[in-house]
This record gives structure tokens, C-alpha cells and sequence, in this order.
């Protein structure tokens, strides 16, 4: 439906999007990931026209559109704080585009008050934009831009401006109004969970590059770089010596290799990434164990351990709490704990001597805890 | 407290426009007389009201008794010569600036001959297409410097809009003799870049009046309307783009319905004083261009008829109060309609 070939935007000598290939399908929720000011608007503003890419193509059903004004183009865009118009009322806003599409007065209020239905705003139509609540505000924005049946829906951080339960609520229905209407939607956020919860795909980027373009669930266990890896959930980083299919930690524990993103010869200085999941942990009895407790806490239906182990390294680990667990929820920092990994955890991401990973940034205790 | 703050902002003001009138040299000593005596009097006479057990309060919870001193300057400096005004208007001239007090509607039969409507038509003629001119000129430049101009540098474009108020309104017409003489900048301009082939005989004519209109009052409608523009959000314009309009439409549909209140406030900023212009068509126009503010000026000075003028101002009073309420009435309307 969209397809970018290799899209260039620079600002000044600055490369905000740098030979960027993606193809979005009919029909999906695709969902642009990253950090803030790795390129995710400028991508999005220049699919919608308002920006030409310096270099590369952009097709939308196929047609060639670098050079075809915003106005001409059959995508719509939510903007980020909404850009309602002021000066008109709700039901005005919404029929703004079907009024510059030459549709009459009295059938473009009436499928603008069907738009305002399908998102759930009812009861509004004459109020102006500033007399209602962000949420409201949110709802107006996109029933602006569905009411004309675009291609494609590009949506700016839409959430970004909501408090966290509306948020939530939101992407719930954002997602359901999705299928409904068989929209393409191209989502902006720098918000992981809120790309994992609605996206078929989920392109990461960073620097304004695209790293990895898969569905939430390939991203999480098969990241192709570490810094989806590293971007994409929880992960800590433990260094130790490469041995066969594990790596070694100092102290003694061997942490089971899966996937590799670089090559290392045996006995090589390496570091590896480890999911939450990747152990069970309990208090060690008879003896200091295999790590050392860090902090401990009780999250509900979870415990959590920041878990010091090889060099001094801190892994996060959780696991489900279970009947008669009142040892374990009891730990405290600077207990010895035994840690057991499953097969296959440890996600090869650095090695001292290969030149190809970036380092991967662990989360700070802080972090972890929010 | 406050009631100072009031009245310093009023001398403030009344300091600000008498500089602008005056000469600066002239200008500083009565602006600090003004100062010096106003002050007290302004605070005191709050504070005595106060005193004196006055206690009314506004809707926001203040003191009424705070905005004596403002409405005291008003009055003194507004209402009475407004007063004064009426009462000459219905006087009856005795001729070398005497007037018997009465009521007398002569002077007004007499401001409606028909050599006082050519004028009028003629000073409606020169405002509307000053202000139209401005208009033209003053809005891609408020939009320019809103839009386009480096953050950095606005305050400086600003500022070098207003520099030339920093000198008086004489000097700068004065000015434009030499910019407009036949022999001079804009004619010797021209022919160098073979634009013409004569020299251009602009000055003592109705353009050259008509152009220093426009230049004198270019920043007071440039001021506001950048004002508004510059509190748009361009990421409407983006939207609109968006949903279908070209960039033609969504200026019409978007920007200038959402810059009205400051273009309403820059037309008549500029449409008003041009009504009652009459220094620009004296030196600039030579004597040869009558607007009502010279007929006014001259029953005044020259014929000391007291009663015509002020019964000529009060109709051009009038006049300009229907064309001011009927413009708010406009533009007001066309904020709250916003039709899609
Ligand atoms: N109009 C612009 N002029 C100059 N630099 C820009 C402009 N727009 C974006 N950039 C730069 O391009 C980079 C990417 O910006 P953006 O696409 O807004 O990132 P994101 O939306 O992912 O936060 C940033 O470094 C930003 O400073
Ligand atoms: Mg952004």
C-alpha cells in the first residue's frame, strides 16, 4: 500500500531519515518505533506531502507520489496535539475535508455526524475544540480524517497527550476501529508497549535508519539487533567468556546461548543480553549461591530481583510468584541467591574483538522499578 | 498600590503619543512634567476616594475606587474638550474667533455643503485606498515576519519597523520631500535604472500624498496583524493541507479567519487617523490636496470659525462612529461564523 525506496531527508547536512526501505501492507497496523528524534515524523510527514524527501521514492497504491502536494495525496494524518481548527465547531472540523472535496452542505454534516459516532463523540457537534477534554479532542482529530476514507491513516503519536488510562483505553479502541474500517494505519510512537499492544508490525528505527521491521512477538524474542534488543522490552547485559554454546560468567554460572547477532570464537570476552524470564531464582541455602541480591520486591503477582552476578554485573529477573513462596518474597539485598536459566536464554550481542555491535545500555535499577 | 500603577501606565501612554506628536527635545520635558504632577495627583486622589469610604468593587473582587484615576484622566483630558467641542458646534460664530454660546444648528447646515461632501468623499477616497494599500503591503509582511522570518532575527525586523517612529511624524514627511523630488532619490532612481525616461513629478500631487500615508501608517497595521499570526499554529495549515485544501484555500479558510481580530485592529488603527489626516496632504500634496482634517484645521486657524469646525469634526465624528460600529459589527460576525 506504501512503499518507501530508499528515502533520504536531510535537514541542513543532517540525515533525519537516512535511505529508508519499508513496505506497508494493505490493510495493517504498522506501528513506527524509536527514540525521540530518530526520524519518525519526518518519515510520516513525508508520506503525508508536507515534506519532499531529498532523495528516494514514495508509492501509495502504487503511484509515484514524491512531488504530488498533501492536498492531492489519499492519506490522512491524526497530528500530534490533534491541530483541530478553532475557529470552527466540532461538527464543522469533522466535515472540513468532504466541504473542500465539493460534497453539499447537508450530506457532509450528515457523514460527519456518522463519524463522530463511529469514534464514539456524540452530543458535541456544536461545541468548539477548546471546550473539550484532550480525549474528546482526540476523537474529533480522527473522525476528521476517516470521514474521508483515506488509503491510508497516518497517526503522529496520537496518545502521546492523553493521562495513562485513557491511554490504555484508547489504544483498545484505536485497534478495534482499525479493523472495522480496513484502514492501513501508520502509527508514530516512542512508546514500546503501546506498539507491541496494537501493531501487526512494528517498525523499530534509530538514527533514521530502520532495524528491524517484524511482528511484536519476533521483535521481543529475535531481535536482529542489540539495540531492538535493547529498545524492545527489558534486557540486561552480563559479561563472560565464550564457551561452546553457553557463556561463562566469573563466579561460575553458565548462561545457555540462543540467537548470536555477532560471531565470537571460544574464549572470547563477550557480552550477552538476558530477557526477565530467562531464570528461576530462589534464596540459596547452604552456602553464598551463584549471585547476590541487589534489590527485591514484590510486584503483585510477580517478584522481581535485581540479580548481581559474573563481574558485578546487575540482571533483571522476574517469575511468578508461587503457593508457600514466602522465602523467596522475603529476600533481601545482599542475600545469596541460586539462579537457574532455561535453555537457550542468552542473546549473543558483543564481543570484545568484533567491530559490528553497538553497545547495548541496560536498564538502571530505576528503570527497572517504574 | 495599584491605583499608581494605573495612572503610570495613563501618563505612560499620554507621554508615548505626546513624543510621538512632538519633537523628542520638546516632548521629554512636558512628558516628566506630566509625570511629576500627574502622579500625585492620580495616586492621591485614589487614595482619597479610599479614604473617603468609596467601596465598590469589580467583578474581579478590586476596588472600584482604583480606576478613578484613569477615568480622572479621561475626563479631564477626553470628555471636557469633547464637551467643549459640542458646545462650540452649536455656538454661533461673531467672526475673528468669537463665539456667542446658544444653539445654534447653523454650523451644521452649514458642514453639509456640498464643497464639505466633495471632501469628505475625497479624504473616504484617500483612507480606503491608503488602507487598502496598507493592507496589500502590511499583510505579506506580518506574514512573512511571523511565518519565515529566523526566530532570531524577528525581534530585530521588528524593531527596525518601529525605528523610524523614534523620530517625529514631521520629520519623517519631511522626509519624503526628498525622496519624491523630481531631482532627487526616487526620480534620479528610477531614471538610472532606465525605468523612465523624464523625471517623475510625484510631489504636490495626490500620490505622493497617498504614498506617505501609506509609509507613515504601514507599522500600525503591520504590529497587530503580525501579532496575531504569530500566535497561529502553522500545524492548522499542515491539517488543512491534510483534509484537501490547497494552500490558496486554506489561507482564505484557515489563516485569515483566525488573524481577523488583528486585522479588524490594524485596519482601523490606520483607516481612523487617516480620516482625520491633515499634516501629510499639507507638506506632501503642497496645499493642493484638501482632506477634512485641513478644512477642519483651517476653519480653526485661518478663518478662527470655531462653530463650523467644530461642527465639521462632529459630523466626521459621526461618521466615522457608524463606519467603526458597523466594521465590529462585521467582524465579530465573521469570527463566530465559522462555516464549513
Ligand atoms: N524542519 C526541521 N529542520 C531541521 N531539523 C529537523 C526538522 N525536522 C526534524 N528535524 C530533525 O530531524 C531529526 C528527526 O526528527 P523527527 O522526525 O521529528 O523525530 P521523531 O519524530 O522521531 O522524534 C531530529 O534530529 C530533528 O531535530
Ligand atoms: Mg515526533
Amino acid at each position: 500500500m506504501v512503499s518507501l525506496r530508499g528515502v533520504t531527508k536531510r535537514f541542513e547536512d543532517v540525515a533525519a531519515v537516512d535511505r529508508l526501505d519499508l513496505d506497508i501492507r494493505d490493510g495493517e497496523f504498522l506501528a513506527l518505533l524509536g527514540p525521540s528524534g530518530c526520524g519518525k515524523t519526518t518519515t510520516l510527514r513525508m508520506i503525508a506531502g508536507f515534506e519532499q524527501p531529498t532523495e528516494g521514492e514514495i508509492f501509495i497504491g502504487g503511484s509515484p507520489v514524491v512531488g504530488v502536494p498533501a492536498h492531492k495525496r489519499e492519506v490522512n494524518t491524526v497530528f500530534q496535539q490533534y491541530a483541530l481548527f478553532p475557529h470552527l465547531d466540532i461538527l464543522d472540523n469533522v466535515a472540513y475535508g468532504l466541504k473542500q472535496r465539493g460534497v453539499g452542505r447537508k450530506e457532509r454534516r450528515g457523514l460527519a455526524a456518522e463519524a463522530l459516532k463511529l469514534v464514539h463523540l456524540v452530543g458535541r457537534d456544536h461545541a468548539r475544540p477548546a471546550q473539550l477534554s484532550g480525549g474528546m479532542q482526540q476523537r474529533v482529530a480522527l473522525a476528521r480524517a476517516l470521514v474521508l476514507k483515506p488509503k491510508v491513516l497516518l497517526l503522529d503519536e496520537p496518545l502521546g497527550a492523553l493521562d495513562q488510562k485513557l491511554r490504555k483505553a484508547m489504544q483498545i479502541e484505536l485497534k478495534r476501529l482499525q479493523a472495522d474500517v480496513g484502514i492501513t494505519f501508520i502509527f508514530v510512537t516512542h512508546d514500546q508497549e503501546e506498539a507491541l499492544a496494537m501493531a501487526d508490525r512494528i517498525a523499530v528505527m534509530d538514527a533514521g535508519r530502520i532495524e528491524q521491521l517484524a511482528p511484536p512477538r519476533e521483535l521481543y524474542d529475535e531481535p536482529a539487533t542489540p539495540f531492538v534488543a535493547g529498545f524492545i522490552g527489558d534486557m540486561s547485559t552480563v559479561g563472560g567468556t565464550l564457551a561452546g554454546d553457553a557463556v561463562e560468567l566469573s563466579g561460575g554460572l553458565r548462561v545457555p546461548l540462543g540467537r548470536r547477532l555477532v560471531e565470537a570464537a571460544n574464549g572470547a570476552a563477550v557480552r550477552v543480553g538476558l530477557r526477565p524470564e530467562c531464570a528461576t531464582f530462589r534464596p540459596a541455602e547452604g552456602g553464598p549461591g551463584n549471585a547476590e541480591v541487589a534489590t527485591a520486591m514484590v510486584l503483585g503477582d510477580r517478584l522481581q530481583v535485581l540479580a548481581r552476578m559474573g563481574d558485578g554485573d546487575e540482571v533483571l529477573l522476574r517469575q511468578p510468584r508461587a503457593h508457600g513462596d514466602a522465602a523467596v518474597a522475603a529476600l533481601r539485598p545482599g542475600d545469596g541467591l541460586s539462579v537457574e536459566f532455561h535453555p537457550e536464554v542468552g542473546l549473543l550481542l558483543e564481543c570484545a574483538g568484533a567491530a559490528t555491535a553497538a553497545p547495548v545500555v541496560a536498564p538502571t535499577p530505576q528503570e527497572v522499578a517504574s | 498600590m495599584v491605583g499608581g500603577a494605573i495612572g503610570l501606565a495613563g501618563v505612560a501612554v499620554a507621554a508615548a503619543l505626546y513624543t510621538q506628536l512632538g519633537s523628542l527635545v520638546t516632548a521629554l520635558p512636558g512628558a516628566a512634567l506630566l509625570i511629576c504632577v500627574a502622579l500625585p495627583v492620580f495616586v492621591g486622589g485614589g487614595l482619597l476616594l479610599q479614604r473617603a469610604g468609596v467601596t465598590g468593587r469589580s467583578p474581579g473582587g478590586y476596588p472600584l475606587t482604583l480606576l478613578a484615576p484613569s477615568l480622572a484622566y479621561y475626563a479631564a483630558f477626553f470628555l471636557v474638550p469633547l464637551a467643549f467641542l459640542v458646545a462650540f458646534s452649536v455656538a454661533t460664530p461673531l467672526g475673528y474667533g468669537g463665539v456667542s454660546y446658544g444653539f445654534d444648528l447653523g454650523n451644521f447646515s452649514q458642514a453639509f455643503d456640498p464643497i464639505y461632501l466633495r471632501v469628505f468623499t475625497r479624504t473616504l477616497r484617500f483612507a480606503a485606498i491608503g488602507t487598502l494599500l496598507v493592507i496589500l503591503v502590511g499583510f505579506p509582511m506580518a506574514y512573512w515576519l511571523a511565518r519565515y522570518a529566523p526566530a532570531k532575527r524577528k525581534n530585530l525586523f521588528l524593531g527596525l519597523m518601529i525605528v523610524p517612529f523614534w523620530t517625529s511624524f514631521l520629520i519623517r514627511t519631511y522626509s519624503f520631500l526628498i525622496v519624491l523630488d523630481p531631482h532627487f532619490v526616487l526620480s534620479r532612481g528610477l531614471e538610472d535604472v532606465g525605468l523612465i525616461d523624464k523625471p517623475l513629478h510625484l510631489l504636490y500631487t495626490n500620490t505622493a500624498v497617498q504614498i506617505g500615508i501609506v509609509y507613515n501608517y504601514l507599522p500600525l497595521f503591520v504590529l497587530p496583524v503580525y501579532a496575531s499570526l504569530d500566535r497561529l499554529d502553522w500545524k492548522l495549515l499542515d491539517a488543512a493541507n491534510d483534509l484537501g485544501s490547497s494552500a490558496f484555500a486554506a489561507m482564505r479558510q484557515v489563516t485569515l479567519p483566525l488573524a481577523i481580530p488583528g486585522l479588524a485592529t490594524g485596519t482601523l488603527l490606520v483607516f481612523i487617523p487617516m480620516m482625520g489626516e491633515y499634516v501629510i496632504p499639507q507638506i506632501l500634496g503642497g496645499g493642493r490636496v484638501d482632506l477634512m482634517g485641513n478644512i477642519i484645521q483651517r476653519a480653526f486657524l485661518e478663518q478662527q470659525n470655531y462653530p463650523l469646525g467644530a461642527a465639521i469634526a462632529m459630523v466626521l465624528m459621526a461618521a466615522l462612529s457608524l463606519f467603526l460600529i458597523l466594521y465590529i459589527w462585521l467582524s465579530t460576525r465573521a469570527t463566530e461564523v465559522g462555516d464549513a
